[in-house]
């Protein structure tokens, strides 16, 4: 079958898609867009989060049937996403009842073939610097929150989500908020070091 | 696989009359699993997203009638008060991820004896709104569980709500496992007081081969509560009164041995949950939601 959806504000379609498939695999395997981690494909592990219709749900468990017409942000996007959020006082696209996937131009969002090339690289690959990276993607670099790196995509999604939600989060907040994504590598320390350090800069902008 | 997308509920009973074999997938919290791993291929998924009524929910005079697809986050922001021991439940599953997505149609369509949901509906009093094209109606719950992982659902019968009846008194919930994220019930016990009728009422999870209630642990409690005049009294729950009620819970088990805890140790747990709530509960009771309802001093 074929999906029709919103990915990174872009429409994009997906053919040949099984019916049994998952949103994770449709990503991945068809659109080219692997920043989404495959890790148990059964929801405990949180490396696949991406946001559908503004809610960070586990792309592993939705049926690709089911997001047809709907909105998906992975973490390809989520550079563009928080910039746009940015500009906008808070309130991504689609988030808060702003404007609806309908209303997507093609101008906007993250085209597929610069989600598939994105990369964290830039002119300092320590740093990113010379890339744009959201203000969660930034701290977790800053914070040395990032090991293997498996985990991440998920993560960011799930604290990038938490911070436009909750702008000044207890430890308890981020713990919560953090409870379904996995880490084996860090120990979560540095991520909640992370996590703080990208709401006080936050705050700091406000 | 064929996929199907019906628009409206009509439109759904009709595809399931049509495919009785179809399987409504609503958050796939359940039913993906299934999917990935090979261990049902069916032949056609039946998406309930594209209903919104599903996601709805209508705070009623005696009840709330919960749309089968309300997700469990909804019901922790929004129906705490109404409905405090299933939004305690629902703040026990998972993850937030999972319970942005399932929801208690799912919970109530799997049926599994760990279902959160199950307890906390349990004690509150629910009735569960089937249909299909033949009709509508309503299976109370202590009706609705009919085996491991069996439910009293005809092949051509979805849920559209459940009518859990408002609280009018404290609940409670309480959950045994290893971590307090992503962890499925090693058992669970929920418990309701319900002052206008003088009852109380229980439900335990992952410690039968269906969710049950503890009726004569019920009984046990509501004659003694009676008896000692403690609802209009407001007295501390008598230890030999809550121990006597807590073997009767334990007593209702009938658990198994399995990877995740022994039968003895869920007979055992589940007692000490039973007393625990039980005192939570009261103690609530006779602190400040009981003052309305009792005549006498508190002791
Ligand atoms: C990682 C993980 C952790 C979990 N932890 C918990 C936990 O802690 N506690 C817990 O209780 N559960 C847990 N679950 C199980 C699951 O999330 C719940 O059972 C959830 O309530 C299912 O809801 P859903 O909407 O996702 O159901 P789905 O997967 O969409 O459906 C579940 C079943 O119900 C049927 N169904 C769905 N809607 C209807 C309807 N309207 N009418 C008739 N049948 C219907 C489906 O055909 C299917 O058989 C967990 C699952 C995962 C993946
Ligand atoms: S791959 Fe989806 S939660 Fe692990
Ligand atoms: S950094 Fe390796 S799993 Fe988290």
């Amino acid at each position: 079958m074929r999906v029709n959806f919103t990915v990174n504000g872009r429409r994009q379609e997906a053919d040949d898609v099984w019916e049994g498939e998952s949103l994770l695999y449709v990503l991945r395997e068809r659109l080219g867009l692997p920043g989404s981690k495959n890790a148990c494909e059964q929801g405990e592990c949180g490396s696949c989060t991406v946001r559908l219709d503004g809610v960070p749900v586990c792309s592993c468990l939705v049926a690709a049937g089911q997001v047809e017409g709907r909105e998906v942000v992975t973490v390809e996007g989520l550079a563009d996403y928080a910039k746009q959020r940015a500009a906008q006082g808070g309130c991504a696209p689609g988030a808060c009842g702003g404007p609806s996937p309908d209303g997507a131009r093609a101008e906007d969002g993250t085209s597929v073939r610069d989600a598939q090339d994105w990369s964290a690289r830039g002119t300092d690959s320590q740093t990113g610097e010379g890339t744009e990276l959201s203000p969660i993607q930034q701290a977790f670099i800053d914070a040395g929150a990032v090991q293997c790196g498996f985990c991440t995509p998920g993560l960011l999604v799930a604290a990038d989500e938490m911070l436009e939600r909750n702008p000044t989060p207890t430890d308890a907040d981020i713990r919560e908020a953090l409870s379904g994504n996995l880490c084996r590598c860090t120990g979560y320390e540095k991520i909640m070091d992370a996590v703080r350090l990208a709401a006080a800069r936050q705050g700091e902008v406000v | 696989m064929d996929f199907l997308r019906p628009a409206s509920w009509e439109e759904v009973l009709a595809a399931k009359a049509e495919h009785p074999t179809a399987v409504p997938i609503a958050g796939g919290t359940d039913v993906m699993v299934e999917i990935n791993f090979d261990h049902r291929r069916p032949e056609y998924l039946l998406d309930l997203n594209r209903v919104g009524e599903l996601g709805e929910w209508e705070v009623g005079e005696e009840s709330v009638r919960l749309g089968a697809s309300v997700p469990y986050t909804a019901v922790m922001e929004n129906l705490r008060g109404e409905l405090p021991g299933l939004a305690l439940a629902s703040h026990t599953v998972a993850s937030p991820q999972i319970r942005n997505r399932g929801g208690v149609g799912g919970n109530l369509g799997t049926a599994s004896p760990a279902g959160d949901a199950h307890p906390a509906l349990l004690a509150a009093g629910a009735e569960v709104e089937v249909e299909s094209v033949r009709g509508s109606r309503l299976i109370p719950i202590d009706d609705f569980y009919t085996g491991v992982k069996r439910n009293a659902l005809a092949a051509d019968e979805l849920i559209r709500a459940v009518h859990v009846r408002k609280a009018d008194g404290p609940q409670q919930y309480s959950k045994v496992g290893t971590r307090n994220a992503m962890v499925i019930a090693v058992c669970a016990f929920g418990l309701a007081l319900h002052p206008d009728t003088r009852t109380v009422r229980t439900g335990i999870g992952s410690a039968a081969p269906t969710p049950v209630r503890a009726r004569t642990a019920e009984e046990f409690l509501n004659a003694a509560l009676d008896e000692g005049g403690f609802w209009d009294n407001g007295r501390i729950i008598t230890p030999s009164v809550a121990k006597q009620f807590a073997e009767l819970c334990a007593a209702a088990c009938n658990p198994i041995d399995d990877v995740r805890g022994t039968a003895s140790y869920r007979r055992h747990a589940v007692g000490v949950m039973a007393r625990r709530t039980l005192t939570w509960t009261w103690e609530s009771y006779r602190g400040t939601d009981g003052r309305a309802h009792r005549k006498g001093s508190v002791a």
